[in-house]
């Protein structure tokens, strides 16, 4: 398991090697080009997937939905996003104000 | 301002050496993880449907998790329910139908999903499929349509479009295929809808839909098999078949449900593959129809008073 964290966002892209057998399809339809084949094989001889950039995820799912082996996934870290919840909303009532 | 530069240096500043917990798969409690990774070839839409289908039961819809019963005949697809971590029979060929009708029929409060490929469901059960949504009985059926029949190795199928390479069919189909949702709503399903493995959302909402409709429910989904249907074709690897299918299809809107059924057959050109996969929610009966452990009920009142 590779895990990566957004810098400012913080959720985590975890890639899991074990499961994943190097189809491309998160790479092909990443829409911010930031998924790449890794140098390294798995146990199972697959050329597996790596984020490269994980500063220009957008968070859009594009590659957790499209992989079929469930190898690549997102896990939104609660803390942060209820802050950025509250932020949001205090920037609205300032806009209002 | 300067735009910015599209670069494609590795940056490995963002990885997190000891991670704060363990990650998980948000539907790993749903997998048996000791099957995982599936027998599937690299990219197999099927894989996609079983998360799309993941996705409808724990995000869009309520039924509770105890009360689903996945079902599957044999074929790539019929493995489905092997993988799935509910309640779940693996029919012999053709007969995953029949079987959700008995348990229907003995639980009405239970659902059953089929999850089956075209082969399974359109060849050797297509008797059983007509005749479930013939007497409406309360099922969900996933119909994951590839063209082909994909775990013998690529013989034609009744889906198989006109003029394509298989490996029964070395000069090229003569005959005619089948549109599935048109044969499911001709003969009573209440609930028909057509999605490609590429939408994802809707197609994870339409399965959800279609559970929640009490009734014959039907959901198509055109999938890739680019090993056996693909390769033969020229239509190249996964995210190629998949790419296609996003110019292809032409998505109905919801004014169109109950309306354009008819106008739904898919077109596929020799040398260049689908040219056109109209997709969406093509029928929804809102007026309840009475649905068939419920017909039974009221036949016995009806015998008793
Ligand atoms: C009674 C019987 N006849 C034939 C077979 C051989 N057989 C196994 S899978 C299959 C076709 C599966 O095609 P489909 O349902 O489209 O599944 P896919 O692999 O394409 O997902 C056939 C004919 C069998 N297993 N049992
Ligand atoms: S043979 Fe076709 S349907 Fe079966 S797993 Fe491979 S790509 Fe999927
Ligand atoms: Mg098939």
């Amino acid at each position: 398991m590779e895990v990566h964290q957004h810098p400012e966002k913080k959720y985590y892209l975890i890639t899991d090697e074990s499961r994943c057998k190097g189809c491309g399809l998160c790479i092909a339809f990443c829409p911010k080009n930031c998924l790449g084949f890794s140098d390294e094989y798995n146990d199972k001889g697959w050329r597996v997937a790596k984020m490269q950039r994980m500063r220009d995820c957008i968070k859009c799912y594009m590659c957790e939905r499209s992989c079929p082996d469930f190898a690549i996934f997102i896990d939104e870290n609660e803390q942060t996003e209820k802050e950025e919840l509250l932020k949001e909303e205090k920037t609205q009532e300032e806009k209002k104000n | 301002m300067t735009a910015k530069k599209k670069t494609n240096e590795i940056d490995t500043s963002t990885m997190v050496k000891n991670p704060p917990k363990k990650f998980h798969h948000p539907y790993d409690e749903l997998l048996r993880k000791y099957a995982i990774p599936t027998i599937y070839c690299p990219g197999c839409g099927i894989g996609t449907t079983i998360q799309a289908f993941l996705e409808a039961i724990t995000k869009y819809t309520d039924i509770p998790h105890e009360n689903i019963v996945v079902i599957s005949g044999i074929g790539c697809t019929g493995r489905a329910s092997g993988y799935i971590n509910l309640d779940g029979f693996h029919a012999i060929h053709g007969r995953a139908i029949p079987f959700a009708s008995g348990v229907e029929i003995a639980r009405p409060d239970i659902k059953p999903v089929i999850i089956s490929g075209d082969g399974d469901l359109f060849s050797i059960g297509m008797g059983h499929l007509a005749h479930a949504a013939r007497r409406n009985i309360d099922m969900t059926v996933i119909v994951i349509n590839n063209s082909i029949y994909g775990l013998t190795g690529g013989q034609d199928a009744p889906t198989t479009p006109v003029g394509a390479l298989t490996k029964t069919t070395p000069y090229g189909k003569i005959s005619y295929p089948f549109n599935l949702s048109q044969i499911a709503i001709a003969n009573g399903a209440t609930f028909c809808a057509r999605y490609t493995v590429y939408e994802f959302t809707p197609l994870a909402k339409a399965i959800a839909r279609g559970m929640n409709h009490q009734g014959f429910s039907f959901i198509e989904v055109i999938s890739n098999c680019h090993v056996n249907f693909g390769r033969r074709n020229n239509l190249g690897d996964a995210i190629a078949m998949r790419k296609q299918f996003k110019k292809a299809r032409v998505r109905m809107t919801e004014k169109d449900i109950n309306k354009d059924w008819h106008k739904t057959d898919i077109e596929f050109k020799v040398g260049v593959g689908f040219t056109k996969i109209p997709t969406g929610i093509f029928l929804e009966e809102k007026e309840r129809p009475i649905e068939f452990s419920e017909r039974i009920v009221n036949a016995y009142e009806i015998k008793k008073s």
